[in-house]
């Protein structure tokens, strides 16, 4: 027994050790808002009460364990029953539990209210990067890792911010009730801020929503929670949010780079402009399931290097990187690309790779496919 | 310590009562053919227990490969597609493949022991439910070595991950998950025919043991929720293979359907794999203790609402899927509700404990040590159970170290206790108490160093089912990975004291433990192969 406590002893100064020596956060965020900080709040009085529980109850147990060991000469009792004490045990946990309740209830029906928001973002989780939308602004962009694979391999030393870096964060405004409105394009993905006390799940064929009024402006990071396939781990969520006026001008930059691309739909491109806009977008879309060499993965990922069926069949090609292919993880890319980068990913994958098809597709080309 | 442990009775303690001994009637097969062949409960029983050790080794060297991989930062060891594969197959196979035949396997071993039955109620049956076993884990398994690889979509397959998206091989994983699940439906007949037909005349359902009452409740369990498992693997099947899209929304389907459906079986399911261990750490407290269990009544209650309950409480692992606020309110009150009946069991624990004369034989470390890991569990539970702040919870880390805290020292441990307590029953010898002891302490150290930590890695943002991660989270996956390489070496300890026993120890008599009261020690140890063939005399205890 003596060595027993020992034990229970040296365990607890490790774990006082181990808390003081651990630079980095282990315990919730209390985060930036008034939901994520009442959540906290809520987690906090739960984790003192299962506490203090726990140092009632193990404290009987290990006092029982030590008082009444037979090689102390200890004589059993005979009781088995003791019906007001059960009734004790069954009633003031139960107390406690409403007690819980009360302020749980209250935070929930806060977190469930999205109405009167200022400014809305649809949130699609892909195959494994987020896609938001400005909704009303004529505004939409793709977030991807930007934590390069040679770090990942360990050829190369890991950045600060490893795993949690995206090429573009989604922008948000401080002060201001953004609602999300949360849907995917394939698999379910769950959308999660710690900071902001937000996660959501993404899912197809649905629209879920949820809300945040971030306090602070700043950086904050987090990760895709929901296992939606390989790539699982590599689909950040970075936020960044600034001051109102900021962020306006911002969104007014982002709206006129969107016209500016918009009216590139109307006049010629070369081969060499797409197969270069092509690029970036194969390596920022397509890449993760069909291989950076085009190679894919069979049997799941055809490969596009080499693929005869579809080099010989240049309106199959535009229709399956518009429409999908329904049954399988093939995504429908007409919403979430515009029709630069449509024909742009399309040129690109017909040319690259040994694949010398010479085809060029025209933005316009796709632009009256899409309005058709 | 081992000089505190009190002797062992006498062999002359081992008179044995009136249907104790039993005669062999025929010729039996023998090598082979005698194990396919056997329709013996004990012998079944035994077959079940070396399959899940199996079993418990197999996917214990897949989460190796997984702490592996996270033991640093960055891919090392595995590529993505098969790290997700490693989690899928551990899961499947501890839950499926494990912890559930390890509690059949006691269960027939043990079950027409306590009642007094001189077998299962349908012997043939019974060979057919074991048997389904290893053809549905082999083929399982199988899946790993197909093109595509095998299910890599996590144990709870969530649509359509696991239909559109999943490899070629799912298919296999149905049949081979409809062949388990037929198992364990045809197993839960055969305990509920054995519990109600087959006890010992005198003995009333509240004269019952612990373990064959919280058995009997489970059996219902599996009855009422298998077939819900079979209907949305079927539902899968059909998606895959006929066109339909009952999951799929670009058909029409609904995506969260298929979560309610899962976790409307397993919710249950999860209660199928603890309620027995419940029922195991009643008998062996009370024994080592050497006092009645305290509140039997309320044990038996308090397992019955937990079975209850346990079918309303199915969305809390949903609180993030979208639910309308009303549906949350609901999850959160009932599932708080459960911690209730679940604190009155540990409450009677240590009140029996209380007053007693208590010793700390390997089987009683381990039910110790169930009692207090299996709170931890049930407090994080608790915790995860405030629906506002499973928004933060869910899908981390910490809800893994929840539910491993209940399933590894929680249902795990119990049976290890289980195997400790019976071993002498089985073997006719004494386990050896030094290796047990080393075995115990390795893996209540190895436990804690493994689980611990993902409480703090998961409240500081750490995701589930991830192969690669960010490096705030580094030093706390350093830690769980050394805790599980030492937890897996420890249990080739228990192989060891295993075999020891089987092969030679310490002699047992018919009553091997001097507080231990049920009806299975008064049948020699090691019990014959066929016992009570006339019905035993039973006088109640007091309960
Ligand atoms: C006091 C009793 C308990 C309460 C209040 C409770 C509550 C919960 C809650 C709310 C979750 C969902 C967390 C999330 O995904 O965000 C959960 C997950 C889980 N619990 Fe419990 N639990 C209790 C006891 C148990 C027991 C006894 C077992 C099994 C022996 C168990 C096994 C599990 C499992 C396996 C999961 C996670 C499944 C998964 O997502 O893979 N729990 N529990
Ligand atoms: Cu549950």
């Amino acid at each position: 027994m003596r060595k027993t406590l020992a034990w229970i002893m040296g365990a607890g100064s490790f774990l006082g050790l181990a808390s003081s020596t651990l630079a980095n956060g282990w315990n919730m965020p209390a985060g930036v808002t008034d939901v994520s900080r009442e959540i906290y709040s809520l987690h906090m009085t739960i984790f003192w009460i299962c506490v203090v529980i726990g140092i009632v109850v193990f404290g009987v147990m290990f006092y029982s364990l030590f008082r009444y060991r037979r090689s102390r000469g200890a004589k059993s009792a005979n009781f088995h029953e003791n019906t007001s004490v059960e009734v004790v045990w069954t009633a003031v946990p139960l107390l406690i539990l409403v007690g819980m309740a009360l302020p749980a209830t209250a935070t929930l029906k806060r977190m469930y209210d999205a109405s009167e928001a200022d400014l809305d973002v649809m949130v699609t989780g892909q195959q494994w990067r987020w896609h938001y939308e400005y909704l009303g602004e004529n505004v939409s962009f793709t977030s991807s890792l930007s934590t390069p694979r040679s770090q990942i391999n360990g050829e190369e030393e890991k950045g600060e911010n490893y795993l949690l870096d995206v090429d573009q964060p989604l922008v948000l405004p401080v002060g201001r009730k953004v609602r999300f409105l949360m849907t995917s394009d394939d698999v379910i993905h769950s959308w999660w801020v710690p900071d902001l006390a937000v996660k959501q799940d993404s899912i197809p064929g649905f629209v879920n929503e949820n809300w945040v009024r971030i306090e602070e402006p700043g950086i904050y990071r987090g990760q895709c929670a929901e296992l939606c396939g390989k790539d699982h781990a590599f689909m950040p969520v970075v936020v960044r949010a600034l001051e109102g006026d900021e962020f306006d001008s911002w969104l007014a930059e982002r709206r006129k780079e969107a016209e500016a691309e918009a009216s590139g739909v109307d006049r010629e491109w070369s081969m060499d402009e797409l197969m270069e806009r092509g690029e970036q977008v194969y390596g920022a879309i397509c890449a993760t399931c069909h291989q950076p060499d085009g190679s894919g993965a069979e049997p799941t990922f055809p490969a596009l290097a080499g693929n005869e069926a579809l080099l010989n069949d240049r309106d199959r090609h535009i229709d399956v990187v518009l429409n999908g292919v329904s049954g399988t993880p093939m995504a429908a890319f007409r919403s979430n690309l515009n029709p630069v980068e449509l024909a742009a990913v399309i040129t690109y994958e017909r040319n690259a790779w040994g694949n010398e098809s010479g085809d060029v597709v025209q933005p316009s080309e796709i632009q009256a496919l899409l309005e058709q | 310590m081992a000089s505190n442990l009190p002797p062992k009775p006498t062999l002359e303690h081992s008179t044995t009562t009136s249907g104790g001994l039993a005669h062999e009637h025929h010729e039996r097969p023998r090598g082979m053919l005698r194990w396919l062949l056997t329709t013996n409960h004990k012998e079944i029983g035994t077959l079940y227990l070396i399959f899940s050790l199996t079993m418990f080794f197999i996917g214990g060297i897949f989460a190796l490969v997984v702490r592996a991989e996270l033991f640093q930062p960055g891919l090392q060891l595995v590529q993505p597609e098969f790290f997700n594969q490693m989690t899928t197959m551990h899961g499947l196979i501890m839950v499926f493949g494990a912890v559930m035949p390890a509690f059949v396997g006691l269960a027939n071993w043990m079950v027409p022991l306590q009642v007094g039955a001189p077998d299962m109620a349908l012997p043939r049956l019974n060979n057919f439910s074991f048997w389904l076993l290893p053809v549905a884990f082999t083929l399982l398994l199988s899946t790993l070595l197909m093109p595509g690889g095998g299910p890599n979509f996590g144990w709870t397959f969530y649509a359509p991950l696991s239909t559109t998206y999943a490899p070629p091989s799912t298919t296999f994983f149905i049949l081979s998950l409809h062949m388990a699940g037929i198992s364990s439906i045809l197993g839960a007949i055969n305990i509920i025919a054995t519990i109600l037909n087959l006890r010992a005349p005198g003995m009333r359902l509240m004269d019952m043991p612990l373990f064959v009452w919280t058995w009997l409740i489970t059996a219902f369990l599996l009855i009422a929720v298998m077939p819900i498992l079979a209907g949305v693997i079927t539902m899968m099947l059909m998606d895959i293979n006929f066109g339909t899209s009952f999951f799929n929304a670009a058909g029409g389907g609904d995506p969260v359907l298929f979560q309610h459906l899962f976790w409307f079986f397993g919710h249950p399911e999860v209660y199928i794999m603890i309620l027995p261990a419940f029922g195991i750490v009643s008998a062996i407290i009370p024994t080592f203790a050497r006092k009645p269990l305290f509140g039997y009544a309320s044990m038996v209650y308090a397992t019955a609402s937990i079975a209850i309950l346990s079918f309303l409480v199915w969305a809390h692992h949903m609180f993030v899927v979208g639910l309308p606020l009303v549906a949350e309110l609901f999850f959160m009150f009932t599932t708080m509700l459960i911690a209730v009946p679940t604190g009155v069991k540990v409450f009677n624990w240590i009140a029996t404990l209380f007053q007693g004369s208590i010793t700390f034989e390997t089987a009683m470390l381990f039910a110790l040590a169930f009692v207090v890991l299996f709170s931890i569990g049930g407090f994080s539970g608790l915790m995860l159970a405030i629906a506002p702040a499973d928004f933060q919870y869910h899908d981390t880390y910490f809800v893994v170290a929840h539910f491993h805290y209940v399933l590894v020292p929680g249902a795990i441990f119990a049976i290890m206790a289980g195997v400790y307590y019976w071993l002498p029953k089985w073997t006719g010898h004494y386990p050896d108490e030094r290796l047990g002891r080393w075995h115990f302490w390795m893996s209540v150290i190895g436990v804690n160093l493994t689980f611990f930590p993902m409480h703090f890695s998961g409240l500081a943002g750490m995701p589930r089912r991830i192969p690669d991660y960010a490096l705030q989270f580094a030093d706390f996956n350093m830690v769980s990975s050394v805790g599980a390489l030492m937890f897996g070496v420890s249990q080739l300890l228990f192989v060891w004291g295993v075999i020891k026993c089987v092969r030679g120890g310490e002699k047992a008599p018919a009553k091997a433990w001097e507080g231990a009261e049920d009806l299975e020690w008064s049948v020699p140890s090691p019990a014959p192969l066929h016992t009570f063939d006339t019905p035993p005399d039973f006088k109640p205890v007091t309960h």
